[in-house]
């Protein structure tokens, strides 16, 4: 088991003719099941084509109809990305995860307000994807640092997701599912949604949450976690010495009205049963040290 | 981007809002002019810099003469305007705003931001304008009136009226209430703004509602479709260090500390900035170089970083994924090379080709400190600055 996906996913690429849906494409097709999974990909103007043996689909809505296909993953530039995210919320597809990074939050606050009783799950945008060790990558993580086993990860930065999923890989714990759920201020999935799928997951034994600053959503999965989580949960928060008012590099990454800083983010966390560590060296020695 | 009041202003006036009537002067002569096309009795002489807290810091000044306009614009510009936003040695003051003085019966507070938590634009609104708001929001949280605006209807006048009401803007001007709110909200979502304040609102004399001030902030992410708004942008109001990088595709803040770093991806480049501090450092800079840490990317980053004053040392941490090791290290080798490092340099790499990268920097003969995992890095990286220092 694991979460969001698996290896019974059927996945399609928006934006697969350009270099980066090509690449991340290629690897996520490379990595476990992933020939067996990805199955198509749109591009309005090259329907009928192929890309590397998977056919490309004038719509979403043609490609799922062709391929059975319930999930898709988007690399379509920034200008254009909120409406991907549209088409394949109106396609009906199960979850739409959004690579792109530099939308703009106008276009996420209508593309979110759009997505309103509808069913289809956002993960992102500008994030690195999710993964399911030995089934199924989808995104542009490094698929060879992950292993099969039973922590989920969940957090808002790539690299430094990496950089928890390599820790744990190390000391010999694999991962049920891994997710990045993006640096944007206007999201699909937070922490909180994923928490849930994770408390749910019969194989996720304990979760490690690896948030930053600005925002609260951390807060919230935290204040969750107190009341309804059933597996232990560790932390951190990236960005304690990072000044008031000034974006670091995730569009959502920013301390502003003394808010979202990292001390009262861990503070929270701490208040809710969280053990946390103020060391990003030590996240898997600290999940460790609670299983 | 932010911009300067006085283009807020302008930007206000398009969309409805009222403002004073004004011009922005560039020299003292120009101020001397505007006042004279403005036309008396009292005129106010702002600086234009972009951090807020200028009245506080000198650089507003009532005049009730011509006279007097020439005196405060001589003190004002050429300035430097030091205000709790801006650095200790302030922001140097290059134009004026003078306009018109107002009749000013009440001070109201109205802003716009994103919520996250509703994924909607916030309208916030005080009767206690004038003051900081955040301070208004940690002593009497219950004087912030809030919206979160339905982006397929937009600002009803049921819900204009209600916050009209309850900032004790009385039903007569009810009307100039409604044209601020939504002109506000309407340049928030078509100019793409990411936050927007005016403080003062204030209630005139004659009823009318006006914006004594215009502060606004616009997302960098959507400056493609607003190419009026790019062209705003005043470059003399930003860190050149920034400016520099940003031309180089690269992601960095000047931070207070003496130790660069250098690191892919932005949580993981605070993670480092927090390691440095843990280990009892201080941290120069956030850099992420981005997805492709290329020679040439290092390389400018290196330039950029060594330029500092005082700088003791730098750490690169990268997390190759796709990017591989070696292709990083050989990157990191030949930058070092080029700029003639002379500080300390720690290296961490993770990832894809990891010894073959650490192989790459032992054999180049330069002296690279090679770290095993961050706690590592953080260690060498802060003993090789206080050594050198």
């Amino acid at each position: 088991m694991s979460i969001l996906i698996n290896r019974n996913s059927r996945v399609i690429t928006q934006g697969i003719t350009g270099k980066t849906g090509q690449y991340h494409t290629r690897t996520s097709r490379d990595y476990a099941e992933g020939r067996t999974c990805f199955v198509g990909g749109v591009n309005p103007n090259r329907a009928g084509q192929d890309f590397e043996g998977l056919p490309i689909f004038g719509t979403v809505r043609e490609a799922k109809e062709r391929t059975g296909a319930n999930v898709s993953v988007i690399y379509v530039p920034p200008p254009f990305a909120a409406a991907a995210i549209d088409e394949a919320v109106d396609a009906d597809l199960d979850l739409v995860i959004c690579i792109t990074e530099g939308i703009p939050v106008r276009d996420m606050i209508n593309t979110r307000d759009r997505m309103r009783g509808k069913r289809t799950l956002l993960l992102g945008p500008n994030c690195p994807g999710v993964i399911t060790p030995g089934e199924l990558k989808i995104g542009i993580m490094p698929g060879h640092i992950h292993k099969q086993g039973p922590i989920g990860v969940v957090s808002r930065s790539g690299t430094l997701t990496y950089e928890a999923v390599g820790q744990l890989t190390e000391l010999g714990l694999g991962q049920s599912t891994a997710v990045g759920i993006g640096g944007d201020p206007v999201n699909g999935l937070k922490h909180i949604d994923v928490m849930r799928m994770f408390n749910d997951d019969p194989a996720t034994e304990a979760v490690i949450m690896i948030g930053e600053i600005g925002g609260s959503d951390e807060e919230e999965a935290a204040r969750w976690v107190k009341e309804n989580m059933k597996k232990p949960v560790v932390g951190f928060i990236a960005g304690v010495t990072a000044p008031p008012g000034k974006r670091m590099g995730h569009a959502g990454a920013i301390i502003s009205g003394g808010k979202g800083t990292a001390q009262e983010k861990l503070a929270i966390m701490e208040s809710c049963g969280i053990k946390v560590t103020r060391n990003p060296a030590e996240m898997g020695k600290l999940l460790k040290s609670v299983l | 981007m932010n911009i300067h009041e006085y283009q807020a202003k302008e930007l206000l006036r398009r969309y409805g809002v009222t403002t004073p009537r004004g011009q922005v002067a560039f020299t003292v002569d120009e101020a001397v002019a505007a006042a004279h096309m403005l036309g008396g009795p009292v005129w106010v002489v702002k600086a234009q810099i972009h951090a807020g807290g200028r009245g506080k810091g000198g650089g507003v000044k009532l005049a009730r003469s011509i006279d007097e306009v020439r005196t405060h614009a001589q003190a004002i510009l050429g300035m430097q305007l030091v205000t709790h936003q801006t650095s200790a040695e302030g922001q140097k003051v290059r134009r004026l705003w003078v306009e018109e003085g107002a009749d000013i019966r009440k001070e109201l507070y109205l802003g716009m931001v994103v919520d996250r938590g509703t994924q909607r634009v916030c309208l916030m609104a005080s009767s206690e304008g004038g003051m900081d708001i955040e301070e208004v929001a940690a002593h009497t949280p219950e004087l912030i009136h809030k919206v979160f605006i339905d982006p397929r209807t937009g600002l009803s006048d049921v819900d204009c009226d209600r916050v009209a009401t309850a900032i004790g803007v009385p039903a007569a001007s009810f009307e100039g209430a409604r044209a601020a709110f939504r002109g506000l909200y309407n340049l928030f979502v078509e100019c793409d703004a990411s936050l927007a304040e005016i403080n003062p609102l204030i209630l005139a004399g004659d009823g009318r509602v006006i914006a004594l001030d215009g502060k606004l902030n616009f997302d960098d992410n959507a400056l493609f479709r607003h190419a009026d708004i790019a062209a705003l942008r005043d470059l003399d109001e930003e860190d050149p260090a920034e400016i520099e990088a940003m031309k180089h595709g690269l992601n960095y803040i000047s931070l207070d500390g003496d130790i660069g770093c250098l690191v892919n991806g932005a949580g993981l480049a605070m993670a480092t900035m927090d390691v440095i501090k843990l280990y009892g450092g201080s941290p120069a800079n956030f850099l992420d170089v981005g997805g492709g840490a290329t020679t040439e990317k290092v390389t400018e980053a290196f330039k950029i970083m060594l330029a500092r004053p005082g700088l003791a040392a730098i750490l690169v941490n990268i997390f190759g994924g796709i990017m591989k090791c070696d292709t990083i290290a050989e990157g990191v080798v030949a930058a070092a090379r080029e700029v003639r490092l002379s500080v300390p340099l720690v290296v961490r790499m993770k990832g894809t080709n990891e010894d073959l990268g650490k192989k790459i920097l032992a054999d180049s003969g330069l002296p690279i400190i090679a770290a095993n995992n961050m706690a590592e890095a953080g260690e060498r990286v802060v003993a090789a600055a206080r050594a050198g220092s």
